[in-house]
């Protein structure tokens, strides 16, 4: 391997051929401030198009500054990273920035969590030379996104995230010089549009131009109802991210706070996504295994790979993308739809309320979460199954006003019924735990035999496309694993050609599955933060005494009591959906 | 934005000239061009039905017309107008020329006169500065041109028949 | 043309087209078919001549007579006097502008005295949509010569020694950009010809695809035969039809005579050529732009390197020139390095073109060898100031460029003393200005069209530059302040620092040469509210010196708005709510009554 010898501020440091200057410094420790710049190297994403101009260091021998994160070391540099003249270019290039951007950081969405805030902060921003006009856009509001372009800085890493990673292609850079701006085409609203809600632009985007659309208040409106009973759920990846929000160590598992807040909130019942998730297990699995049993028999017209449908994006870019494939998913509804479903019904039955009166509050990773429970097929009487989908931060948001000392709260457990979940529920919030879990079930129910180890690592990890081939006793199940819409992209391609391998196909929209969830605290470009969440999770599966879906025991209550069984007329009706053609 | 459906012979031009550069996603630019020579401008829809033949996303088209200062989304005029706004023809007083067009017109750069007679626009060198300040009504050049002659060209055109002795020389 | 006793060459670039030289043409054919001259005299719409000042130009073939502001109507007595009697027309020749007296020929005309043309040698001589006139001008003998007598290598040394540099702005030197492509591995190269000509007030590139399309085709040939592409991209404005469809016609000959395709000169070397569109977008004259716009793309430039020679087009390696460094090379060839390295300056040889415009007498193209100073450009080339008014400053490099004064008429011509001077060799406009220019609005000029051409990707090019043509407007608005001068200095400076390309790096040179030669300028517009050239509208005021009004009308009928209002032999009066300042009531009025304060 070629090495390459520089210094950077003076202090000698030795980096492999190709490492930027970037690179080279955060190796010893030096820290070029950037904007536009963002890797989340596991995944192998990188944005850099080298446009905010803020890591701009003095190299000496060159005519002009060069910036940070685009310019390779070589042999010999002199670099220095915070010199006058660096730092008065990168002020005044901030304070450029900052001329064409509202300063409404006091009431911003973003406030605080804002990486162009941070960043004036850092640089001592003090007063902005260049005044002059502003851009102005109109915003945008859809069922899970607001656009809010005067704040775009052109960072373009959403648009990198819509094209390069998800392919979902509804954003892209528009006009040119002063008046450009990252938009969808013709300026149309992103509900016009194709958009997935996969909400990977919002998690990546440094400033107030992308967030979510704000569901507290309206929870807020409903606690306060005396006449309605108000029960929340709570998704996986939730309990590994939250406690980011109140500064715990990323991957601190915060189950047992998370319930005692949303207790505390006045949520009359807190229960878990993880019980809908076994839910989901057994339906899908057993949809699986009547694929696979009619596929061995023979029967031409059986659909395989079957492919998971717990992802809103996922179905949301399907139905647009390869709606002549829609027959091929799993028709199970994703977990936050069956516990909704199933608590307006069963629940309500069990409280002898009607559902009206029950309000099903969600607590998601993710933003398309958001739009999902707002489709009509899952709503009786325009009463919808789900009635709000908060993100993570949202939940922060509304502990933080409610003056909860989240990291003082006592651990507290979920309420009964719907509360009880297993370990093959909680893995659900990482890319490979759905297959997983389906994995642990439907080898049990189709062998009969008891799994012998209930960890499957060959499933694991953060390659964007994974496959593995499980041996169900003598037949071999090939399983196939795709995060990031690409991927996903990949495997229809294949399969629209006919060339497939797979018999189950587990895809997530976002980048790592939901732990890296559109509506999950901000990563702000640390891959190690998507790590540590995924090792919570499955860290909890472990902890758990059940970890797999079948023995869920108020799974196996609920089927008794009510369902009757996986797939039954029941089931169908209230855990099952079906897909639309949304071509445009 | 209001919505135009494309005539079926709209459709099939468009869909030629994709094929004769291989639906290839590369070809998007010189696709615009040949497509926008025979209809005119490049209105939303036709840019959709490109995106769909080069199998690209439309946000990308639109990107990509909206960048290039040739391609446009409203029809031009019947007898365009563009002045050339060199730095030639500037010192010689282009922007007085441009500003009476705006003024006769009542347009600003970019639009096209109500009537769809006349569309304004304001191009680089032209590579005629010999004739400085020049404009060009269609492939027409006109050079030496000062704001008083102004009204006499528009009125050549109003008329609808343009006479060749108002070409200054 | 051994054929005919006569030729008579009818300029037919743009300037001149749109002159009716096409017209003239015609009837000069017309009328030889009339007289029944046709077998004797040949009649040929050549390229730009350069003296677009002059233009519609003819040529008389073989004795070299030159007619200047030809009107079609004017063939009839030109071939009745000078074909038949041997009598030139006095009355079209052209007139020295300082001596008043007749120059007959090209030879003793001023303006081409002092050039040498070697990019520019074919146009005007030749027909260009001929190939044959170009092999009659030892076209197409430099790629002979390379493809059967010399190694790539051999051929990238004498472009290396002959020292010559890109003429597209940067000043690059060719021979190792030729080098670096080579040596790059690659199964797929291509090479590019850049003909996105974009600085206002700069048509060499177009002048030399109209009128000698054969000299590019070849030099992308021997370009290709040297790196080891097989492929050549013409990247062309769209603006620029004739140019097209020249290149059009020179692209097919070339192939009809097997000098594209396959085996080319039966050297087993294949090579084709196919174009691009531009569509209008300044910045496509950067090298990365270039090259995503013709991938269909924004023209977007990325961060380099990796260069275009290493990853370029589609990812392969990549050599761009320009139309004009590629007019260079088969004459290199043909004449030799040494030869071409004798003419010029020790670090910038050879020949530069030049588009001369603005306040000057002879607008034109012109060539000449670098190290001629501006003096000789502007005075003797140029026939000084028009109107007898004071030379102030000349603009090299168009918007990338700077502004000379007076006091570097002196400086000879070359990349490293313009870059010296804070304005640089660009592309080849030269635009030059009088007193009556205001030199805050000049740069506010060049400020609005880098704004306007700016691809908005990097921060200080997007919104610097808008910031800078925001004061810029305060300032010739009346309504700056002392400080903004300090602004515009210190925010030109961080946007050359720190932009993505080179046309964030570059734009700032207007304002800051401006400033360093001007800045009493400056302070008039913010200190005294005042334009020293009278050229800003807003600090403009124009009134009716009622002692001096003789009520003569003139200014009444000429004011574009019906700003002016007076009776015949009365005072008139100007409206200020309505003057729009355009100055003609000053330019009219012959008893200079109007007062411009």
């Amino acid at each position: 391997m070629d090495m390459i010898n520089l210094t950077i501020d003076n202090k000698p440091v030795v980096v492999v051929k190709g490492t930027t200057i970037l690179e080279a410094a955060k190796s010893i420790g030096i820290t070029v401030p950037t904007l536009c710049h963002m890797k989340l190297d596991d995944l192998g994403i990188e944005n850099k198009p080298g446009g905010c101009r803020i890591c701009v260091v003095e190299v000496k021998g060159r005519r002009n500054l060069a910036p940070a994160c685009c310019t390779e070391a070589t042999d010999g540099m002199e670099v220095s990273t915070h010199s006058i003249r660096a730092i008065n270019a990168r002020r005044t290039v901030l304070e450029l920035i900052l001329s064409d951007h509202p300063s409404d950081c006091l009431v911003c969405a973003k406030s605080g969590n804002c990486e162009l805030q941070d960043l004036a902060h850092r640089l001592g921003i003090r007063e902005i030379h260049y005044k002059g006009e502003q851009s102005s856009y109109r915003a945008d509001t859809s069922p899970a996104i607001i656009r809010e372009l005067n704040k775009c800085i052109l960072c373009r890493r959403c648009e990198m995230m819509c094209n390069e990673v998800q392919t979902v292609g509804v954003l892209s850079a528009i006009n040119r010089g002063f008046s450009s701006v990252v938009s969808p085409a013709f300026e149309m609203n992103l509900d016009h549009s194709v958009c997935t809600y996969c909400g990977q632009c919002v998690a990546v985007c440094p400033t107030g131009a992308l967030t979510e659309v704000d569901h507290t208040g309206a929870v807020v409106r409903a606690l306060a109802d005396p006449t309605k009973t108000v029960i929340v759920q709570t998704a996986p990846a939730v309990r590994a991210a939250l406690g980011e929000e109140f500064d715990m160590e990323p991957g601190t598992l915060v189950t047992g706070k998370l319930v005692a807040a949303l207790r505390r909130l006045g949520f009359d019942y807190v229960f878990d996504t993880d019980f809908s998730a076994d839910l989901t297990i057994m339906e899908e699995g057993t949809e699986l295994l009547n694929r696979l049993k009619r596929h061995l028999e023979g029967d031409p017209d059986v659909k395989l790979p079957i492919l998971t449908s717990c992802c809103p994006a996922w179905v949301k870019f399907f139905e647009h993308q390869f709606p002549d494939m829609k027959d091929i998913p799993s028709t199970a509804r994703s977990p936050q739809q069956m516990f909704g479903s199933i608590a307006k019904s069963y629940f309500a039955g069990i409280l002898g309320i009607k559902r009206e009166d029950l309000v099903v509050v969600s607590i998601m990773p993710c933003v398309a979460k958001k739009y999902e429970c707002g489709r009509d097929e899952f709503a009786v009487n325009n009463n919808p199954d789900v009635d709000f989908a908060l993100t993570t931060r949202e939940l922060a948001a509304l502990i933080k006003v409610s003056n909860i000392k989240f990291r003082l709260l006592d651990n507290e457990e979920y309420d009964a019924p719907l509360g009880e979940s297993t370990g093959a529920g909680v893995i659900f919030g990482t890319t490979g735990g759905v297959i997983e879990a389906a994995v642990r079930s439907a080898y049990e129910l189709y062998t009969g035999k008891e799994l012998p180890k209930i960890e499957f690592e060959e499933l694991r990890g953060m390659e964007g496309l994974r496959k593995a081939t499980i041996d169900f006793n003598g037949l071999p199940i090939n399983i196939g694993i795709a995060h990031g819409l690409r991927n996903a992209r990949k495997l229809l391609e294949d399969m629209r050609a006919g060339n497939s391998w797979y018999h189950a196909i587990e895809i997530m929209s976002c980048p790592g599955g939901c732990i890296g969830g559109g509506g999950q605290p901000y990563h702000h470009g640390n891959v190690e933060i998507l790590k540590k969440r995924q090792m919570a999770l499955y860290r909890e599966d472990s902890n758990k005494a059940i970890r797999k879906s079948h023995e869920n025991p108020y799974i196996k209550k609920l089927y008794e009591e009510y369902l009757g069984h996986p797939m039954s007329e029941k089931a169908h009706h209230l855990l099952h959906t079906v897909y639309f053609d949304r071509t445009r | 934005m209001s919505r135009i459906k494309l005539s079926d012979s709209a459709v099939e031009t468009i869909k030629e000239v994709c094929m004769s550069f291989g639906n290839q996603e590369g070809e998007l630019i010189n696709v615009l061009h040949q497509v926008q020579d025979k209809l005119g401008y490049l209105p939303a829809e036709v840019q959709e039905l490109v995106a769909q033949e080069l199998n690209m996303s439309v946000a990308k088209v639109y990107g990509v017309v909206t960048f290039y200062s040739y391609f446009t989304m409203i029809p031009k005029g019947e007898f365009p107008i563009s002045i050339c706004m060199g730095t030639a023809c500037y010192v010689r007083g282009a922007e007085q020329v441009l500003s009476e067009f705006k003024r006769q017109l009542k347009v600003e750069v970019g639009q096209t006169t109500p009537d769809g007679k006349f569309s304004l626009s304001c191009l680089r060198c032209v590579g005629t500065c010999g004739l400085s300040p020049v404009i060009m009504v269609g492939e027409k050049v006109y050079g030496r041109v000062s704001p008083q002659q102004v009204k006499q060209i528009i009125a050549e055109y109003q008329e609808g028949c343009p006479s060749h002795e108002a070409k200054s020389a | 043309m051994s054929e005919y006793n006569f030729q008579i060459l009818v300029c037919g670039g743009t300037g001149c087209k749109a002159s009716e030289s096409e017209e003239i043409r015609s009837s000069f054919v017309n009328l030889l078919n009339e007289y029944g001259l046709e077998e004797e005299v040949q009649v040929v719409l050549t390229d730009c001549f350069g003296f677009c000042e002059k233009g519609p130009i003819v040529k008389m073939m073989p004795d070299k007579t030159v007619y200047v502001r030809v009107k079609p109507s004017d063939a009839d007595e030109i071939i009745k006097e000078h074909i038949v009697k041997g009598n030139q027309v006095e009355r079209l020749l052209y007139r020295d502008p300082v001596t008043g007296t007749v120059v007959r020929d090209r030879q003793h005309m001023e303006f081409y005295k002092k050039q040498i043309r070697i990019a520019l040698r074919n146009c005007g001589f030749i027909n260009p949509e001929e190939i044959d006139e170009y092999i009659a001008h030892d076209g197409y003998m430099a790629l002979g010569t390379c493809l059967t007598e010399m190694k790539p290598m051999e051929v990238i040394e004498q472009i290396k020694k002959s020292g010559l540099r890109g003429r597209g702005g940067g000043g690059f030197p060719t021979g190792l950009k030729w080098e670096i492509t080579a040596k790059v591995p690659g199964d797929q190269k291509y090479v590019v010809c850049n003909v996105d000509e974009g600085d206002p007030g700069a048509f060499m590139d177009r002048s030399i695809l109209e009128g000698d399309p054969h000299t590019v085709i070849e030099a992308m040939i021997i370009n290709g035969y040297c790196t080891g592409a097989s492929k050549g991209l013409v990247y062309i404005r769209a603006e620029y039809p004739l140019a097209i469809s020249r290149l059009k016609i020179a692209l097919a000959q070339a192939r009809a005579y097997g000098l594209l395709g396959d085996d080319i000169l039966g050297s087993g070397f294949n090579f084709d050529i196919e174009i691009r569109y531009g569509a209008g977008a300044f910045v496509c004259g950067e090298e990365t732009a270039l090259i995503h716009s013709m991938e269909g793309c924004r023209g977007e430039p990325t961060f380099k390197p990796p260069f275009p020679s290493v990853s370029g087009y589609l990812g392969k390696p990549t050599n761009v020139n320009n139309v004009e460094t590629y007019a260079n090379i088969p004459v290199i060839i043909n004449k030799g390095a040494d030869w071409f390295a004798s003419i010029g300056t020790e670090k910038s040889k050879g020949t530069k073109v030049f588009a001369l415009a603005g306040k000057i007498n002879n607008v034109g193209l012109i060539e000449v060898p670098l190290g001629t100073t501006l003096r000789e450009v502007i005075y003797d080339i140029g026939g000084g100031i028009r109107g007898g008014k004071k030379f102030k400053a000349v603009q090299t490099g168009g918007p990338s460029g700077g502004m000379l004064t007076a006091e570097f008429l002196d400086t000879p011509i070359d990349y490293d003393n313009l870059l010296a001077a804070g304005s640089m060799m660009g592309s080849g406009g030269m635009i030059v200005m009088d007193e009556d220019d205001c030199m805050v609005a000049i740069a506010k000029f060049y400020l609005g069209f880098t704004v306007e051409e700016s691809c908005g990707k990097c921060a200080p090019c997007r919104i610097g530059n808008k910031r800078l043509h925001e004061i810029l407007e305060r300032i010739t608005d009346g309504k700056g302040e002392i400080q903004d001068l300090d602004r515009l200095f210190m925010l030109s400076n961080v946007i050359k620092d720190a932009s993505l390309c080179g046309l964030g790096q570059t734009s700032p040179n207007p304002v800051l040469s401006s400033l360093k030669y001007f800045r009493q300028e400056y302070e008039a517009h913010v200190k005294a509210s005042h334009c020293p050239a009278g050229q800003c509208k807003a600090l403009v005021r124009y009134e009716v010196i009622e002692d001096k009004c003789t009520g003569c009308t003139l200014c009444f009928r000429n004011c574009p708005v019906g700003a002016i209002t007076g009776e015949k032999r009365e005072v008139h009066f100007i409206d200020q709510s309505l003057c729009i300042k355009c100055g003609v009531c000053f330019e009219k009025c012959k008893f200079g009554a109007i007062l411009v304060s």
